[in-house]
């Protein structure tokens, strides 16, 4: 089984080096965008010179603002006084 | 040869009232499932006769009290619905109970048509309250202070697999797999080692291997033995080790995954003793380790990490299905399961999409980064606790769905077609369309049987011992012909 997991290890490494790029910064995004990101790329990791990494700068621009926009949301929607309403759910144990 | 997949699952939900003194969770539950209202006259009874929670799987009974509600409080807190589900008070919780579906896309939609119920009624339930408070409901597992409440599937399975088979695989496959559908949790309760943020809602409450109790001194392998069903052919596996899941894609990994497996014990195709020596340590271990490079300890003297015993799994999947023909949700199922051990393995956070612990973790983590926060921060809790918020403006889960933050299964006009119709490949198209076609002359539902009352008074019972049998395909035609149930009942017997 050790072996079966190097070989996912190994799978998953050789995938990597072709698909993947530098994530600019933790951020959500629906599994559809997920993979046209994963393919989209196509250059090295890290590079940030030239078109390449004016795109990648851009594309990391609007995740920040879309993480922002979360985070603000976030911010509008999350119960006031945390404390005494995190103190005050207390349920009945169930099954 | 396995037989056919039939499962479901059962929610337990929390509750709250805020700014109302006088809380009393009860009568709160009371209140919303008497919110939610198809039945015309409000009388149909849920059949406790056909129960019995004591019959232990090792083949004894159990002594105790058996629950037998006067009619009143039957009526009070049972609705049986006519897309098949169960919707009830279950001690201090509601409680949604799914119909039984055939595969892990079906159950994720009446899964979520649960979620859409219990907002409904939560909706209903607050314009009878005093102004200023407000009920807010919760899909979780925990208050954080000791209380848990659950998150059961159930599995149907062959009466000829023996339970000791059944138990041995299942002990090391249950006390890993919240890797991939752990609801995640911040901090650690019920005097467990303390922790920021752990992978599993329900690990922390696992204190025996096997056995009956579900409300103290739970076990990673429940007993119950009451299939609801002919119980010469058929077992039903109780499962209460899994956490409530918000995530479509984690619920549908959860079930199908499951159902796979115990597919697999029933065709004797589980080739690796993957046994752990201790699976009550072991299971918070993993809950716990969010890095998963915690070691377990196996029966063998030798350790693996919960990751390695889930590839055993999967190892063992995928030569048993390399020989089957698999139906489509199945071979989705089994692609997206292999997705995940392999992202695993890589970077869990990569599943920030897909899997509940992690999708949580990572808002939690961004919004602390933000604030300057530390886990142990009432607002991180508040994250916590909103991200299973019922309310689609307010919760957490919903807002990430909004914003196509999450990856969805199934389309919000399936989840809205399921409130109002039951699945048609189940025994649970029969029961709902008999509670659709005749309300007022259904006396008494259970899973296995419903009741009718009949103009001269007198009270007639047909079970559903089979639970793939009451499919559209069987009894569509029967209702076409059938105005009333006692017309029904007429041309079954002809």
């Amino acid at each position: 089984m050790a072996t079966f997991i190097r070989e996912l290890e190994k799978r998953a490494r050789a995938r990597d080096s072709v698909e993947r790029e530098a994530d600019p910064m933790p951020l959500y995004m629906a599994a559809g965008e997920q993979k046209q990101k994963s393919k989209g790329g196509g250059g090295d990791d890290g590079d940030e010179s030239g078109e390449g990494g004016q795109k990648l700068a851009e594309k990391g621009g609007e995740l920040k603002e879309e993480m922002d926009n979360l985070l603000d949301e976030i911010d509008s929607v999350l119960e006031e006084n945390a404390e005494e309403f995190v103190k005050n759910y207390v349920q009945r144990g169930g099954q | 040869m396995a037989i056919p997949t039939v499962m479901g699952t059962e929610i337990e939900f929390g509750i709250m009232v805020k700014n109302d003194p006088d809380f009393d969770p009860i009568s709160s539950c009371v209140l919303i499932v008497n919110a939610y209202r198809e039945d015309p006259d409000g009388k149909i009874l849920w059949d406790y006769d056909q129960e019995n929670p004591l019959a232990d799987a090792r083949g004894f009974q159990v002594e105790g009290e058996k629950y037998t509600p006067n009619q009143q409080e039957n009526i009070a807190r049972n609705k049986t619905l006519i897309n098949g589900a169960r919707y009830y008070v279950d001690h201090a919780h509601p409680e949604y109970s799914s119909p039984e579906v055939t595969n892990a896309r079906d159950l994720v939609i009446h899964e979520k048509a649960g979620e859409r119920i219990i907002e409904i009624s939560r909706r209903e339930a607050n314009q009878l309250l005093p102004a200023g408070a407000q009920m807010l409901i919760y899909k979780n597992n925990s208050d954080r202070k000791g209380n848990s409440y659950g998150c059961h599937e159930n599995y149907l399975m062959d009466r000829r697999t023996s339970f000791k088979q059944v138990v041995e695989p299942l002990l090391p496959f249950f006390s890993t797999r919240q890797i991939w559908c752990g609801a995640g949790k911040v901090g650690s309760e019920n005097r467990n080692h303390p922790c920021d943020y752990q992978i599993s809602q329900r690990a922390d409450f696992f204190e025996t291997e096997v056995a009956l109790d579900t409300m103290v001194t739970r076990p990673i392998v429940n007993t119950r033995d009451e299939p609801h069903a002919d119980r010469e052919r058929y077992r039903r596996l109780h499962v209460i080790v899994g956490d409530s899941n918000m995530s479509e894609f984690t619920i549908y990994l959860r079930n199908g995954v499951t159902a796979l497996i115990l597919s697999m014990i029933e065709d004797g195709a589980i080739t690796q003793d993957l046994s752990l020596r201790d699976p009550v340590r072991s299971i918070r271990e993993v809950s716990h380790d969010v890095t998963l490079q915690q070691q377990l300890a196996m029966d063998d003297g030798t350790s693996r990490t919960a990751l390695e015993i889930q590839s055993g799994f999967l190892e063992m999947a995928l030569a048993y299905t390399s020989s089957r023909s698999l139906d489509p949700v199945q071979k989705d199922v089994l692609q997206k399961w292999q997705e995940v051990i392999e992202a695993l393995a890589r970077d869990p956070m990569e599943l920030d999409t897909r899997i509940d612990w992690v999708i949580k973790k990572r808002l939690m983590e961004s919004y602390m980064s933000r604030k300057n926060l530390v886990w142990d921060d009432s607002q991180v809790e508040m994250l916590d606790l909103q991200y299973h918020d019922s309310r689609p403006d307010k919760g957490l889960y919903y807002l990430l769905e909004r914003q196509g933050k999450v990856e969805r299964i199934v389309s919000e006009e399936e989840i809205q077609q399921a409130l109002f119709n039951p699945p048609r490949d189940t025994r649970a198209y029969f029961r709902g369309e008999c509670l659709r076609r005749y309300p007022t002359e259904v006396f008494g539902v259970n899973w296995d049987s419903i009741s009718f009352v009949l103009e001269d008074e007198s009270i007639k019972r047909v079970m559903m011992a089979e639970p793939l049998k009451g499919t559209s395909e069987f009894v569509e035609e029967l209702f076409e012909r059938s105005e009333t149930a006692a017309q029904l009942l007429e041309n079954m017997e002809s």
